[in-house]
């Protein structure tokens, strides 16, 4: 080759700023013309978080200043954008003229995703991508003004952090349903988030932003779900793609990102691409290490050398000060992969390590990442670690201590945190006793009143003094919920509520769950306890719901469902028999069987026909039955005075007003009820959860009764005068049952374990009925709708997704 | 090569959830994980029919909702003391769409 070869390079971005380092470095003899569209040349963007935060200035995030372009002979065009390159002549043109090449090199980087929603070029909407977006950022983050992110990701979260610590009231929207979906797993995620969330700044997760508000400029975010929320900025940060305009309209070959072989090259053979607008075997780039790797593979391509790119493994750390968090490799599930589970509750430390046969693959690390770049070589060297597979989690240090305590979460509360419910007594109360001498149960209980009543705390109260006396100690040994955790049903039940755990993930981190994702036996209980203990900070998590409450429907052996609508109290009309019968030919249902709870069963009906016939039966006006229900499922009544000549109250009535109160709740497993208008009984109240028997002085209320496995006539709780007090009663024992019992154990079951005087007690004293009732209500006012008519709107959801079998008839 | 056939968006499944596609050889259920992992199996418990589409996932494991068999989604193998397994069959992810393949339409076995 004759003469100096002519390089142009087009952005002046990290990795084409690391190429350039590389080719002069080597003394490689090259005219180098760079353009780029933004008016300044390299710095380090990876660093604009701090500058966002006020940690560092934009000189200090400089990596090549005028003077090392100048000493390397590069003509600078900063601020003057490539509109063509002319690949048969080999000139690339740009306003100010052609400049001829003998190899060109695209380093367009990326381009923000836009959501396409109304408002989106309002003023001050940005993005985050470059100093003039952290300008604006900085700008508007004075102390009380209010931004929004839009994107819970890597880059979201740091703007939003950064806003934050300049004193904005900073809210994240992010559509999924945990951060940083694509580094972390959920558990991770949640740790985020809390720790956020202290800071100040407010996450709304599954939020899908509906159009930004605003006249003149940005005024508010307003979501699908209906949220508003008040902005003076807004930043879309929901990721980016790679910028290939100027390839397109060269012709270059583009997949989703600019195609480049292994040394780099596109399909122009004068033509190299690298950065995060390359696509290489498939592959698209936006950490900075590969795209290091890229710019030595095209400085040695450029210099003539042999060399090609390898994509390695990438690790992540978010750059946010005071969180801890990385991941690296690949940690999603997968055929022959397993996995390696650490949580300490009490640091907030959470690590979690995946490995493929012999081999650590990926590793998620939040609270404690100490060992991120131990694990990560192992990741990238392929070490087998099935020898040191029992302390690997541990990390390099381990040293033989002492492993996981499963009593971490009870260590971690707090001295004023209640540990029993019914007595108000607090951990701190609970020490003290046993350092005053107090080393039994009993002498607990009678120091204290800890575990006293209801006798569900027992657990904690015995883990407490495991903690308190060490050794000395050895408690009774009650089942655990399941093989995911340590803890019984009762400890799970008392910690969420003394700790506030308010999700499923949460659970499962502080309590030190020992499965990434629950089983198929404690996800149910989990979720009913959350929607009786937090019924207006939850919501119900469909998938952790058995297949009946999941399709408000009992399946039957043969994958077909029941439907059977509501009958308040048994009661029906001439209108709704004619509809039912109508739904019943049009279904062709198969069978028609009246049940024992007074009300019409239609059985075998196909699932993609069920949203057709709830639509057809809410027309009639009735609603579901919740006859699949760990709920309310019917209230049984005989006729009362208004037909029969015994009668001494109006029992059907009193039986109507009852379902219409109490229809609609989740309990720890189904509750019926049976109304009697006099003691002959003929709406066998005596053997339900709770029964009613009027008599001519009032009503007496009994409970735990059972007509199933068990057969048990129910026991008298109280007694009461007017309608008015047995619906108050019947709700607060409701309440009682739904915040104490464990998941699936009936009324009956319950009432054994706690004791019927205890029951009593709670339900007599005036306060504390009210305040249960209250309680009941409040949950009501969320609760109480009817799931058929929720559903019957969506057909599309009850039926099977593709049907291949008109496609193979083709 | 195997040819692939574009059924549904992921997000058409929900997370720790499944649907169903109909096959002339019987419904095949495809399960998407929490970490949007998905998997496709036939959708029939080999002890008494019940519809795997309709169970509880948890990792990648789903619950039969008939009688609480558990089945690993990587292999179809039933887990614990219960013995069977279930075809399982390919299903891959491309930007968001979820291919299945083309064998599903003879209903061959991909294991």
């Amino acid at each position: 080759m004759t003469g100096r070869q002519k390089l142009v390079v087009i952005g002046a971005g990290m990795a084409s700023g690391r190429m350039l380092e590389q080719l002069f470095d080597a003394g490689a003899d090259f005219d180098v013309t760079l353009f780029n569209a933004e008016p300044r040349g390299n710095y380090n963007r990876l660093m604009l978080s701090p500058v966002l935060s006020g940690e560092k200035s934009y000189e200090q995030i400089v990596t090549h200043d005028a003077g090392w372009y100048a000493a390397h002979g590069v003509d600078c065009r900063f601020g003057e954008a490539v509109v063509k390159i002319d690949r048969a002549n080999k000139v690339a043109l740009s306003g100010s003229g052609g400049v001829p090449y003998d190899a060109l090199v695209i380093a367009t980087g990326s381009a923000p995703f836009i959501i396409p929603v109304p408002g989106k070029d309002l003023p001050g909407v940005c993005t985050y991508r470059d100093l003039e977006d952290t300008n604006a950022m900085i700008a508007a983050s004075l102390p009380g003004s209010k931004a929004v992110v839009i994107g819970g990701g890597l880059l979201g979260l740091e703007a939003a952090a950064g806003m934050a610590a300049r004193g904005a009231e900073v809210t994240v929207i992010h559509l999924m349903g945990h951060l940083m979906e694509r580094q972390l797993d959920p558990a991770a995620g949640y740790l985020l988030q809390k720790d956020l969330e202290r800071r100040g700044i407010r996450i709304h997760c599954k939020g899908a932003t509906k159009a930004i508000l605003g006249k003149d400029r940005v005024e508010a975010v307003l979501l699908e779900d209906g949220t508003v929320y008040g902005a003076d900025l807004v930043c879309m940060a929901v990721g980016i793609r790679p910028e290939v305009r100027l390839a397109n309209d060269t012709h270059l070959h583009v997949g989703r990102g600019i195609t480049v072989d292994d040394q780099m090259r596109t399909s122009d053979p004068a033509i190299f691409a690298l950065g995060e607008c390359v696509e290489h075997d498939r592959q698209l780039f936006g950490l900075v290490a590969p795209l290091y790797d890229q710019a030595k593979v095209l400085a040695a391509t450029l210099l003539g050398q042999t060399a090609a790119f390898q994509p390695v493994q990438t690790a992540t750390k978010l750059k946010v000060t005071g969180v801890d968090l990385f991941s690296a490799g690949d940690f999603a599930d997968a055929p022959g992969r397993e996995e390696i589970v650490f949580r300490d509750p009490g640091r907030g430390v959470y690590k979690r390590l995946i490995l493929d046969g012999d081999r650590l693959i990926g590793a998620v690390l939040y609270g404690d990442t100490a060992d991120g770049s131990w694990f990560f070589d192992m990741i990238k060297q392929g070490k087998d670690v099935s020898g040191i597979r029992d302390t690997l989690i541990f990390g390099p240090a381990f040293a033989g201590g002492p492993t996981a305590n499963p009593l971490a979460a009870v260590a971690a509360l707090p001295p004023e945190a209640e540990i029993c419910g019914c007595n108000g007594v607090c951990k701190g109360r609970i020490v003290t006793a046993i350092e005053g001498g107090a080393t039994t149960l009993d002498a607990v209980r009678s120091a204290t009143k800890a575990s006293a009543s209801c006798g569900t705390c027992t657990g904690l109260v015995e883990q407490v003094m495991a903690l308190t006396l060490g050794a000395g100690f050895t408690a009774n040994t009650n089942p655990a919920m399941c093989k995911c955790t340590d803890h019984t049903h009762e400890d799970v039940r008392r910690l969420i509520k003394s700790m506030a755990l308010k999700s499923i993930p949460a659970v499962m981190q502080e309590l030190g769950w020992k499965t990434g994702g629950g089983c198929a036996s404690c996800r149910p209980a989990l979720n009913y306890y959350l929607i009786a203990d937090w019924p207006t900070d939850y919501v119900d998590d469909r998938q952790s719901r058995f297949v009946n409450e999941r399709n408000h429907g009992n399946i039957q052996k043969d994958g077909t469902y029941s439907v059977v609508p509501r009958m308040w109290g048994g009661v029906t009309t001439s209108a709704e028999l004619r509809a039912i019968a109508d739904a019943a030919d049009r279904y062709a249902v198969p069978l028609i069987k009246v049940t024992g709870g007074q009300r019409i069963d239609l059985l075998g009906i196909r699932k993609e026909d069920l949203p057709a016939i709830w639509t057809d039966l809410n027309a009639a006006g009735m609603v579901s039955g919740h006859a699949y229900a760990k709920g309310l499922r019917t209230v049984k009544t005989c006729v009362g005075t208004d037909f029969c000549r015994f009668g001494t109250q109006d029992s059907t009535g009193l039986g109507i007003r009852l379902e219409k109160m109490l229809w609609g709740s989740w309990t720890p497993a189904k509750v019926k009820l049976g109304i009697s208008g006099c003691p002959r009984n003929c709406a066998e109240a005596t053997c339900k959860d709770i029964g009613v028997v009027c008599v001519d002085s009032g009503y007496e209320i009994s409970v735990a009764g059972a007509a199933g496995m068990d057969v048990k006539e129910t026991e008298f709780l109280c007694k009461a005068v007017t309608e008015a007090e047995v619906m108050e009663i019947i709700a607060a024992f409701t309440q009682l049952y739904r915040e104490n019992a464990r998941y699936l154990h009936r009324i009956y079951k319950w009432v054994a374990k706690v004791g019927l005087e205890w029951c009593r007690a709670q339900v007599e004293d005036p306060g504390t009925r009210r305040a249960l009732h209250d309680r009941f209500m409040l949950s009501q006012s969320i609760y109480q709708t009817d799931p058929w008519a929720e559903h019957a709107g969506k057909p599309a959801d009850w039926a099977p997704i593709a049907d291949l079998t008109l496609r193979a008839a083709e | 090569m195997s040819k692939f056939i574009d059924i549904a968006a992921l997000d058409d499944i929900p997370r720790r959830g499944a649907r169903v596609v109909k096959t002339p050889q019987g419904c095949v259920a495809l399960f998407r994980t929490a970490d949007d992992r998905v998997f496709a199996l036939e959708d029939r418990c080999p002890h008494k029919g019940g519809p795997l589409s309709e169970g509880i996932v948890h990792g990648t494991s789903v619950t039969c909702p008939l009688h609480g068999w558990v089945f690993d989604l990587n292999t179809g193998q039933a887990q614990g003391a219960d013995e069977g397994e279930v075809r399982t069959f390919i299903v891959c992810l491309d930007g968001g769409r979820v291919l299945v393949d083309a064998s599903f339409l003879s209903g061959r076995s991909a294991a």
